[in-house]
C-alpha cells in the first residue's frame, strides 16, 4: 500500500488576487499557498477580507485580477467538467453552516453523495452514519430538520456534509466561533483527527487563538489585503508586527499560552 | 473478478480477487478503494460476499490498495461482517499504519441503518382529511386570535400614541399603495376597457349600446374595482408581509423584540395592518377611476358614445350608493388580507420549505376570504336595499 502523497506541492496556490467591492479594494495583489496535507489557520482583523478571500478561492466572489489553482488547475482557464471535478474534491463549512433547511440530516449529509456517485441507498445510509460518527454525532439526529438542531451540532453537521464526497480540501470558515470552549477544542481535536485519518488539507478561517495553537499547522495573517506573515506560531509569536504583537501577547493570548 | 472504468484514475481500477484454497477464503482488494469507484467497489463487495460458503479460515488481504478513503474503507469493514459468522471472524491483512486509523473509525458504525417510514395507508389518508378538517377550525380561530391582538394594540396605542409607530407606518404605505399605484391602474384600466368592449359587442345586437355605461358604472363601482385591487393586494402585499414576518420568525428577530419588551403585534404587525387598510380604498378608488375611464376611452373609440354623452348617461345610471358600496368593503377586505398574512408570517417554522408554504397559503387563503367578505356584504346591502 502506497503512502498517501506527501510531498509538499501547494494543493492551492493564489497569485496576485485583486477584489474590489465598488471603490474599496479588499484584496490587492494577494499571494498565498496551501501546501497539501497540511491545517492552515488563517488570521486577520474582522473585516480584513479573510471571507472574501475564502469565496474568492472558492469561486464564489469574482476578482480583478490574479489567479488561483486548485489541485494544479487553473480555475479561470478550466473547462465546465475540469471545475465540477475540482468542486467535487472539496468541501466547504460555511460560517452558518448552510445546510438546506428543508433536508433532514441524513438527507443534506447524502445530497452531494446521492448527486455525484450512483450507489444504493444502502451504501447512502452507510455513508451518512460513518460520516455523522466520525464528526461526534449519535445516528438519532439523522431524521431531524436543521432547525432543530443546536449551534454546534449544526456545525458538525455541516462539516459531515463538508466530508461527505471525501474530499481532498476542506475550507473552514470560523468553525469554532458560536461554540462553547470545551465544544471548539472537542472540534479542534475533529479536525486534527480528520486530518490524520483521511489526509486533508484543511484552509481555516479562525478568531479562535485556541484553534491556531492546537489544531494549525501554519498560520497565515492577512492585513490591507495582502499576507503580512506566514509560518508557524512560533514565527507569530517572534514578529515584529504591530497586529501580529497585539494577537498573539494580548491578555487573551496570554491567557491562552499560560 | 475484475471490474473496471473508463476514466483511469492514476492510482488504477480498483479490484477484488477471490482465491479458496479447501477451507480458507483469501480475498486480495488493490487499486483506488475511493468514492469515484464506489458504485463498482458496491458491486465487487457484494458479489465477494457470496464466496462464502461454510470456509473457517477467513481473511481479507488488503496490501495491494494504492488509495483507502471512507467508501473504501466501510466497504471493506461490509465485507468483513458479512464473511463473519458465529465463531468464524473474517480478518483484515496488510493493513499499512496510515490507514488503520480510518478502518478503526468506520469499524464503529453501527450497521442497522434506521430507514425511514413512510406510511400509505388508508387510515393514514383519513388521518390526513381529518387533520385538515381540524386544521379548518384552527385557522379561523387564529384569525380571531390575530384580530383581537390587533384591536388590542390599536386600543393600547389609542391609551398612549406615543407607541404609534409613524415612520414604519408611512414606509409600509408606500411599499403598499404610492408603488401599487402603477400597475393597479393599469390593470384596472385594462379591464374597464374590455368589460366596455365586451358590453358594447353584444349589447349592439340588441340596439342597446348606450346600455353599456350603466353597467359598466355599475359594476366597476360596486364589485370589480374593489374586488379586482383586492385580489392585486392579496398577492403583492399580502404575501410580502408574510415573507417578511415569516424570515424574521425564521432567524428569531420576532423573539429577539419580544424579550427586549416590545410587543411585535404593535411594533410590526399594527403598523403594516394600518397602512393595508388605508392603503386599498385609495387603490380601489384610483382603480375605480381608471376602470371607468377605460371603459369610457373603448365606449367612444369602439362604440362611437362621444365623451359627453357617456358622463350623461353615468350621471344617470349610478348614484353615490354604488360608490359607497363599493368603497366600504376596501378597508374590510384590506384587514381580511392584512390579518391572514401575518398569522400566516407568524406560523413560519424553521425552513425555506415553510416560508414558501406558509406564502402560497397566505395569498390563496387572503383571495378567498376576500370573496367570501364581498358575498357576505353583497347579502347584506341588498337586504338593506343599497
Amino acid at each position: 500500500m502506497a503512502p498517501p502523497p506527501s510531498s509538499s506541492d501547494a494543493i492551492i496556490r493564489v497569485r496576485d488576487i485583486t477584489v474590489q467591492f465598488g471603490k474599496t479594494r479588499v484584496l490587492d495583489g494577494l499571494n498565498l499557498d496551501v501546501k497539501r496535507g497540511e491545517i492552515l489557520g488563517f488570521v486577520g482583523p474582522s473585516g480584513s477580507g479573510k471571507s472574501v478571500l475564502t469565496r474568492t478561492i472558492i469561486g464564489l466572489v469574482p476578482k480583478i485580477s490574479g489567479s488561483i489553482e486548485v489541485f494544479g488547475i487553473d480555475l479561470d482557464a478550466a473547462s465546465d467538467s475540469e471545475r465540477r471535478g475540482v468542486e467535487r474534491r472539496w468541501g466547504i463549512l460555511f460560517q452558518q453552516g448552510a445546510l438546506f433547511s428543508s433536508l433532514t440530516v441524513r438527507q443534506n449529509i447524502q445530497f452531494p453523495v446521492r448527486e455525484y456517485l450512483k450507489v444504493s441507498q444502502r451504501l447512502l445510509d452507510e455513508i451518512m452514519l460513518a460520516k455523522l460518527g466520525m464528526v461526534g454525532l449519535k445516528p438519532e439526529v439523522a431524521d431531524r430538520y436543521p432547525s432543530e438542531l443546536s449551534g454546534g451540532m449544526i456545525k458538525r453537521v455541516a462539516l459531515a456534509r463538508a466530508l461527505a464526497l471525501d474530499p481532498e480540501l476542506v475550507f473552514l470558515d470560523e468553525p469554532t466561533s458560536g461554540l462553547d470552549p470545551i465544544s471548539a477544542g472537542d472540534f479542534d481535536e475533529l479536525v486534527r483527527t480528520l486530518q490524520r485519518t483521511l489526509g486533508l488539507t484543511v484552509f481555516m478561517v479562525t478568531h479562535d487563538l485556541d484553534s491556531l495553537y492546537t489544531a494549525c499547522d501554519r498560520i497565515a495573517v492577512l492585513g490591507n489585503g495582502k499576507i503580512i506573515a506566514v509560518g508557524s506560531i512560533a514565527d507569530m509569536q517572534a514578529s515584529q508586527h504591530p497586529w501580529l504583537r497585539q494577537y498573539f501577547h494580548g491578555k487573551r493570548a496570554r491567557a491562552v499560552m499560560s | 473478478m475484475r471490474a473496471g472504468q473508463g476514466a483511469g484514475i492514476v492510482n488504477g481500477d480498483p479490484t477484488l480477487e477471490g482465491i479458496a484454497e479447501g477451507n480458507g477464503l483469501a480475498l486480495c482488494a488493490a487499486g483506488s478503494w475511493t468514492a469515484p469507484f464506489a458504485p463498482v467497489l458496491e458491486r465487487l463487495v457484494s458479489e465477494a460476499e457470496k464466496l462464502r460458503g461454510s470456509r473457517a479460515n477467513i481473511f481479507i488481504d488488503v496490501s495491494q490498495v494504492s488509495k483507502l478513503d471512507t467508501f473504501g474503507a466501510w466497504l471493506i469493514e461490509r465485507l468483513r461482517r458479512s464473511l463473519t459468522q458465529g465463531e468464524v471472524e473474517a480478518r483484515i491483512a496488510g493493513l499499512s499504519a496510515n490507514y488503520s486509523s480510518l478502518v478503526d473509525e468506520v469499524r464503529r458504525v453501527n450497521a442497522a441503518p434506521a430507514i425511514e417510514t413512510s406510511s400509505v395507508s388508508i387510515t393514514g389518508m383519513l388521518e390526513q382529511i381529518g387533520r385538515a378538517v381540524a386544521g379548518v377550525g384552527g385557522t379561523v380561530i387564529s384569525l380571531i386570535d390575530m384580530l383581537g391582538a390587533v384591536l388590542a394594540a390599536a386600543g393600547h396605542v389609542l391609551i398612549r400614541p406615543r407607541g404609534f409607530r409613524l415612520t414604519s407606518t408611512v414606509h409600509h404605505m408606500e411599499q403598499v399603495c404610492w408603488r401599487a399605484v402603477p400597475i393597479v391602474v393599469l390593470i384596472t384600466f385594462l379591464i374597464g376597457c374590455i368589460i366596455s368592449q365586451q358590453g358594447i359587442f353584444h349589447f349592439r345586437r340588441f340596439g342597446a349600446d348606450i346600455f353599456v355605461v350603466d353597467m359598466l358604472g355599475v359594476l366597476v363601482l360596486r364589485e370589480i374595482g374593489v374586488l379586482l385591487v383586492a385580489i392585486m393586494v392579496a398577492g403583492r402585499s399580502g404575501s410580502a408581509y408574510t415573507a417578511e414576518l415569516g424570515s424574521m420568525k425564521m432567524r428569531e428577530e420576532i423573539d429577539a423584540l419580544r424579550t427586549m419588551g416590545f410587543d411585535p403585534i404593535e411594533v410590526l404587525i399594527l403598523p403594516r395592518m394600518l397602512a393595508l387598510v388605508l392603503a386599498l380604498p385609495i387603490l380601489a378608488f384610483l382603480g375605480a377611476m381608471a376602470a371607468l375611464y377605460g371603459g369610457g376611452l373603448v365606449a367612444w373609440l369602439y362604440g362611437g358614445v362621444d365623451p359627453e354623452a357617456f358622463l350623461l348617461r353615468l350621471r344617470d345610471a349610478i348614484s353615490i350608493n354604488h360608490f359607497i358600496v363599493g368603497i366600504v368593503k376596501a378597508p374590510v377586505m384590506a384587514a381580511v388580507i392584512g390579518i391572514v398574512a401575518c398569522v400566516e408570517g407568524l406560523a413560519v417554522q424553521g425552513s425555506a420549505e415553510s416560508l414558501g408554504q406558509h406564502t402560497t397559503s397566505s395569498v390563496v387563503k387572503g383571495i378567498f376570504f376576500v370573496i367570501v367578505m364581498d358575498g357576505v356584504f353583497a347579502i347584506f346591502f341588498a337586504s338593506i336595499g343599497m
